[in-house]
C-alpha cells in the first residue's frame, strides 16, 4: 500500500526519506499538473509522496559569510518582497507564473523537476548558485550545473531534500532577464536570456550570459564569457558580432508546442545581441 | 490516508482522507462551496482561487495535504465580510461580471491584491489579476471596479 506522508518535522522527512523511496511534494505547481487526471478526480501518484510545502524549518532568506542563503520550501512570492533577494533573481520571478502560483511555487522545485524552460533556473546559472542536499548521512553541496545533467535529469538522491540554495552575492553594474512566452502571466518559456555585466573604470570586470529553453540544460559556458573580460565597455560593444557568432553553435532549440527551434535561436540570439548592444 | 487538520471559512476542520486529493475538489464534493468553480484544471485560469492565509493560490493544483494546519477562505466565507461587500458592489457598478464564471477567483484576486497593496495602480492591478482568465473579456471593467474598490473602502485594506 503506498504510504502518503505529511512530515512534522524536517527531521522526520529525512528519516522517512532514508528508510523508504518517495517522491517529495513542496507546493506542487508542476507535479499537480504532470500527474492531472480526470475532474473530479484525484490526480495520479501511484509512489509513495511526501508533502514537504509545509516544513516551516526551510522557510527562510538570509545573509552568511557572502551569500544569500534560501531555505528550499520558500515561496518565491515570498522572495519577490524580501531585500536580501538578489535583483536578477527578483526579476524573474516578478514576471513568473501569477501570484496565485507564486505563493505556493519554490526555487527547489523550479530544480527538481529539471525542466529547461524553468523560469529560475538561468538565473541560478548566471549567479553561480550552490544546491545544498541534506539526508541522514549528511550535507552536501554541489554547483547548480552539476545538479541538473538533461531535461527531468538531476543527480539528487533518493534519500536526499534539497535544503537550502546558495546565492554568492555579485556585483553588477548592468543586468537583464528576458523571457518570451505566449501570454505574460502563467507562460512557460519559449526563450528566456539573462545576462550581467559589471563594469568599473570603463573595464569588463565581469561578464555572464545565460539562456533558458535553447538546450538540454540551462546554456552558461564561462570559457567564452573569460574572452571578453578585461576589455573596455566600448570595445566589448564592438564585439558583439563576435560574441554571437561564439553562443551560436551552442543555441541548440527543439520544435515543441510552445514554439519552434528557428524562432526560438533567433529570438535567444536577439536578445543576446540586445544585452550588449544597450549596455 | 492522512489526518489533515485545517481551517475552512473560520471552522475547524479535521479529516482523515487522501492527501492527494485536489483541494478544489474537496471544497466543491465533501464541502459542497461551489462558488470555487474548475475552469482549466492547471492553475492556469484562476477560477478555483482561494485564499490560503490571506494569499491568493489556485485550488486545482493544491494537494490537500499541503493545507494542513492553514486557514483556507473561499468565495462562501468571504461574501459576509465589509470587504466583499465593497468589493461587489465596486464590480456590479462597473458592469464587471458577464457570465459570471470567473468573477468568484477575480474578487478572490482583488481581495489578496488589497490585502498586500490597499491602494494599486492600474499596473499593479493587472498585474494582482493577470492568473485569472476571463472569457467574455471584461477586463477592463474589472479593473475599473478594483480600484472602485480600493477607493470606496479607503482604510478597510
Amino acid at each position: 500500500m503506498v504510504k502518503n506522508v505529511i512530515p512534522a518535522s524536517y527531521s522526520e522527512a529525512l528519516k522517512l526519506l532514508n528508510e523508504d523511496s518517495y517522491k517529495l511534494i513542496a507546493g506542487g505547481t508542476d507535479l499537480m499538473v504532470q500527474r492531472r487526471s480526470w475532474s473530479e478526480t484525484p490526480p495520479e501518484f501511484p509512489e509513495n509522496v511526501l508533502y514537504i510545502f509545509n516544513l516551516e524549518e526551510l522557510k527562510y532568506i538570509k545573509e552568511e559569510d557572502g551569500y544569500i542563503l534560501i531555505g528550499s520550501t520558500t515561496p518565491v512570492e515570498d522572495l519577490l518582497t524580501n531585500d536580501l533577494t538578489p535583483h536578477l533573481l527578483k526579476e524573474a520571478i516578478g514576471i513568473m507564473a501569477s501570484p496565485a502560483l507564486r505563493h505556493m511555487a519554490t526555487i527547489a522545485g523550479n530544480i527538481g523537476n529539471a525542466s529547461p524552460a524553468g523560469d529560475t533556473l538561468p538565473i541560478l546559472y548566471i549567479l553561480d548558485a550552490i544546491i545544498v542536499l541534506e539526508s541522514v548521512e549528511g550535507v552536501r553541496e554541489l554547483p547548480i550545473n552539476e545538479i541538473i545533467t538533461g531535461p527531468r535529469r538531476h543527480v539528487i538522491k533518493e534519500n536526499e531534500i534539497i535544503k537550502e540554495i546558495k546565492l554568492p552575492i555579485s556585483v553588477f553594474t548592468n543586468s537583464a532577464f528576458e523571457k518570451i512566452g505566449g501570454r505574460k502571466a502563467d507562460a512557460i518559456s519559449k526563450v528566456s536570456f539573462t545576462g550581467a555585466v559589471n563594469i568599473k573604470d570603463d573595464k569588463v570586470l565581469d561578464f555572464r550570459i545565460a539562456f533558458g529553453a535553447v538546450s538540454a540544460t540551462i546554456l552558461r559556458r564561462k570559457e567564452l564569457e573569460q574572452k571578453y573580460i578585461g576589455l573596455t565597455k566600448e570595445e566589448l560593444i564592438g564585439k558583439v558580432d563576435d560574441i554571437v557568432v561564439d553562443y551560436d553553435p551552442f543555441v541548440r532549440p527543439i520544435d515543441d508546442q510552445r514554439s519552434n527551434k528557428e524562432y526560438r535561436k533567433t529570438v535567444a540570439l536577439n536578445l543576446l545581441r540586445n544585452f550588449i548592444e544597450t549596455l | 490516508m492522512a489526518i489533515i487538520k485545517f481551517k475552512l471559512n473560520n471552522k475547524e476542520v479535521v479529516m482523515d482522507e487522501n492527501p492527494n486529493l485536489r483541494l478544489l475538489d474537496v471544497l466543491r464534493e465533501k464541502f459542497e462551496f461551489t462558488g470555487v468553480k474548475e475552469g482549466c484544471g492547471e492553475g492556469e485560469c484562476g477560477a478555483c482561487a482561494v485564499l490560503i492565509n490571506n494569499d491568493i493560490v489556485n485550488s486545482c493544483i493544491i494537494p490537500l495535504g499541503n493545507v494542513n494546519g492553514k486557514e483556507i477562505m473561499t468565495i462562501e466565507g468571504f461574501s459576509v465580510s465589509k470587504k466583499y461587500e465593497i468589493i461587489k458592489d465596486a464590480f456590479a457598478d462597473e458592469g464587471a461580471v458577464q457570465c459570471g464564471f470567473c468573477t468568484p477567483g477575480m474578487i478572490i484576486a482583488s481581495e489578496s491584491l488589497l490585502n498586500k497593496n490597499p491602494h494599486p495602480t492600474e499596473e499593479e492591478i493587472k498585474t494582482g489579476l493577470s492568473g485569472n482568465l476571463c472569457r467574455c473579456t471584461g477586463y477592463n471593467s474589472i479593473v475599473k471596479a478594483v480600484k472602485g474598490a480600493a477607493k470606496k473602502g479607503d482604510g478597510l485594506w
